[in-house]
């Protein structure tokens, strides 16, 4: 095979991988939407906040610590030597579903009944609270996370493409970053544990039937509020495992929060209401913007990666408005 | 007792439909105006012009863009800072190809051609609504700022990418660059944004602001009763572009004097606006200026008063800022879904009353 070739290939690979990472957040857009009709911005913060947190755990920081040096005039920072990872990963999913009863109370609560765009601007205002809630509690460096996932490139594989290059070619592998391999198993995994978790257990069955029809399912005895702590709460673990990979690849910061704007062309392109949309959506996403850049982004500029993917949603929104897996939109007057 | 409108009779259609019907409102709007532009002038310094009034004028005017196009009309848009940049670019290229024209006819001109790429990027809107739209416009909004720093053209091949506002004058008196008088800079924001905010008002009174209104309440069913969808849509991108256009002018010219797209112009300075509209009200033109105002004034006090006062760090301070921006907002969906200009109007129905309120 020719370079050329195989850097095509290498270049799709890293798409579909990039597209894994986008589809991991899209997911918990689709299942907060799905249950309750919101659009929530903030899934991309909540990761960015869990990591934060799972970091700040890890490592053994004192929350607020900055707020507590500016009032007293102390010099805190680090507790201890910090704590076991698997310790610290639990501790976080105990303040993700803490966070989601307290959003539950305070703000969706009083929202009930609102149109759908006062709601998504709510979840604007959350992102920002949650922005500088997550900065004041755990500072706004950049922080590296390490929860013992191998990463960098594989030579393994880099080996084994060498060989199918052509004879004398000026072939030197492909570069594939196991991480990223490892994310689109725990993808993968994710995906599965959702579809078992909502068609096999009670809990499950009540999200899909909040999600089908709120009124229906308040009549046969399901509480919409406990539905909506329990989604917020997947939502939270969802936000988690992309925080964990994100952060593992490119450190704890800010622009993680970012990837929440990556999601919604995901989302448009697989429709708001479909869990395989979101994975299919993303890794469309990912391959397209890749090769785009790779083939035309050189020629006028580079840097496509930037806007690429809005504007493929937007060519493909003309024609199919509800996305490639998402039902069909009905208006009546 | 104070605010009336029984005793203000009307004689002719002119009285009846002028743009402010009650006598009082009138007298407060001639009041504001006066102390606008008779006595601020004579008392502004630098510290009020660059953190307060012109921030405050530039922002109030994008608000009103918005609120034409998101307010009025329906139409979430997240595209705001992009559009800014198109008036900024197209204010910098005017000034520099036309060094004798006069600053008031640059801004306009910059907000035309605006409107004619708003116009292009509201296309998508007759096909598609919602967030669905929200997310076309954030199309807009990355790669006007990509084509701005990626083409050199745009910013006349300068090294550093950024461009920079030349001293430009309006009647002889320099209005940008780093010579300009406060007075100066704040009176030209002030005459364009007074001007125009008339112009809206008027508008959002009148037929085309009520064909918006129908669309914004139900598209379907504006259609069935002969509104066309399609130049009420677009004519609202078209008017909310030129007044974002001419607020993207101002910001780069006027207030910041040189600008570079991704830190100008950001995705932040889209919602910055956005939580204009909503904190100020949605679909009020008062609320647009209570709404800059609100979103200008509060960073500048809490900084003032945690880093200044409490000698709190900085980069404290806004984290915190952050935090209570993002809990005004959703204090203000819940309690108050129509913003500050809501307010505005229980107070003065409970004026109306008092103080016999039954």
């Amino acid at each position: 095979m020719s370079p050329d070739f195989l850097n095509l290939i290498e270049v799709i690979l890293n798409g579909l991988m990039a597209g894994i990472m986008y589809a991991l957040v899209a997911l918990g857009f689709v299942l907060i939407f799905k249950a309750s009709g919101i659009f929530n911005y903030a899934q991309g913060v909540m990761a960015l906040f869990a990591a934060l947190t799972l970091v700040g755990f890890q490592t053994g920081q004192v929350p607020f610590a900055h707020l507590i040096n500016a009032i007293f005039g102390t010099n805190v920072h680090h507790w201890g030597d910090g704590m076991n990872t698997f310790l610290a990963i639990l501790l976080t999913m105990g303040v993700m579903i803490l966070f989601a009863w307290l959003v539950e109370r305070f703000v969706l609560k009083h929202l009930v009944n609102q149109e759908p765009i006062i709601l998504f601007m709510a979840t604007i205002g959350l992102a920002f609270f949650m922005e500088g809630f997550g900065d004041l509690m755990w500072g706004a460096d950049i922080k590296n996370m390490d929860v013992g996932l191998p990463s960098g490139g594989s030579f393994w594989w880099e080996d084994v493409t060498k060989t199918w290059a052509a004879e004398g070619a000026e072939y030197y592998g492909m570069y594939i970053d196991v991480l990223d391999v490892w994310a689109a198993g725990i993808a993968i995994l994710l995906v599965i544990a959702l579809t078992l978790f909502s068609q096999y257990t009670k809990t499950g069955r009540a999200l899909r039937a909040v999600a089908d029809d709120h009124q229906a399912a308040l009549t046969v005895g399901i509480s919409l509020r406990s539905i909506w702590v329990v989604v917020w709460s997947i939502a939270g673990f969802v936000a988690l495992v992309a925080g964990i990979m994100w952060g593992s690849k490119s450190g704890v910061q800010f622009s993680l929060s970012l990837i929440a704007l990556k999601a919604l062309p995901v989302l448009i392109l697989g429709g708001f209401t479909s869990i395989p949309g979101a994975i299919i959506g993303g890794l469309i996403i990912g391959v397209g913007e890749k090769l785009f850049e790779y083939t035309i982004g050189g020629m006028i500029g580079g840097a496509t990666e930037n806007w690429f993917a809005y504007v493929l949603a937007l060519f493909f929104l003309m024609f199919r408005p509800q996305g490639l897996f998402g039902e069909r939109i009905i208006e009546r007057v | 007792m104070f605010y009336r409108e029984a005793g203000d009779f009307k004689t002719s259609y002119a009285s009846d439909q002028q743009t402010f019907p009650i006598k009082l409102d009138r007298y407060f709007v001639w009041g504001v105006l006066a102390i606008a532009f008779l006595v601020i002038p004579f008392v502004i310094n630098d510290y009020w012009e660059k953190s307060v009034l012109v921030p405050f004028l530039v922002w109030a005017m994008a608000a009103l863009g918005l609120n034409i196009l998101t307010g009025y009309c329906g139409q979430v848009s997240l595209g705001t800072g992009g559009f800014m940049a198109v008036g900024a670019y197209a204010c910098y290229k005017l000034m520099v190809a036309f060094p004798e024209m006069n600053m008031f006819l640059v801004v306009i001109l910059a907000g035309l051609i605006t409107a004619m790429v708003g116009i292009a990027f509201g296309l998508p809107s007759l096909r598609i609504k919602g967030f669905y739209l929200a997310v076309a416009t954030l199309a807009a909004q990355f790669f006007l700022v990509w084509l701005f720093n990626k083409v050199p053209w745009f910013y006349n091949y300068s090294a550093s990418g950024q461009i920079s506002a030349p001293e430009r004058t309006v009647f002889d008196i320099a209005v940008t660059g780093p010579n300009a008088p406060p007075w100066a800079t704040y009176l030209f924001c002030l005459i364009l944004v007074v001007v125009f905010a008339y112009v809206a008002r008027n508008l959002t009174r009148g037929r085309t602001g009520r064909s918006w209104m129908a669309i914004r309440d139900m598209d379907i069913a504006a259609e069935i009763i002969g509104v066309p969808p399609l130049q009420a849509k677009l004519s609202a991108f078209a008017i909310s572009s030129f007044y974002i256009g001419m607020s993207g002018a101002m910001f780069f010219a006027i207030y910041l004097g040189s600008a570079e797209p991704t830190e100008a112009f950001g995705i932040d300075k889209s919602f910055l606006v956005l939580f204009m509209v909503i904190v100020g009200g949605l679909g009020s033109i008062l609320g647009s200026f209570l709404g800059a105002a609100f979103m200008i004034l509060i960073p500048v006090l809490l900084k003032n008063i945690m880093v200044g006062v409490l000698g709190w760090p900085a980069d404290l301070a806004a984290h915190i800022e952050f935090l209570l921006i993002g809990a005004l907002i959703m204090i203000f969906l819940i309690a108050e879904p129509h913003g500050l200009a809501q307010l505005w109007r229980v107070t003065k129905e409970k004026l109306r009353l008092w103080p016999f309120p039954h």
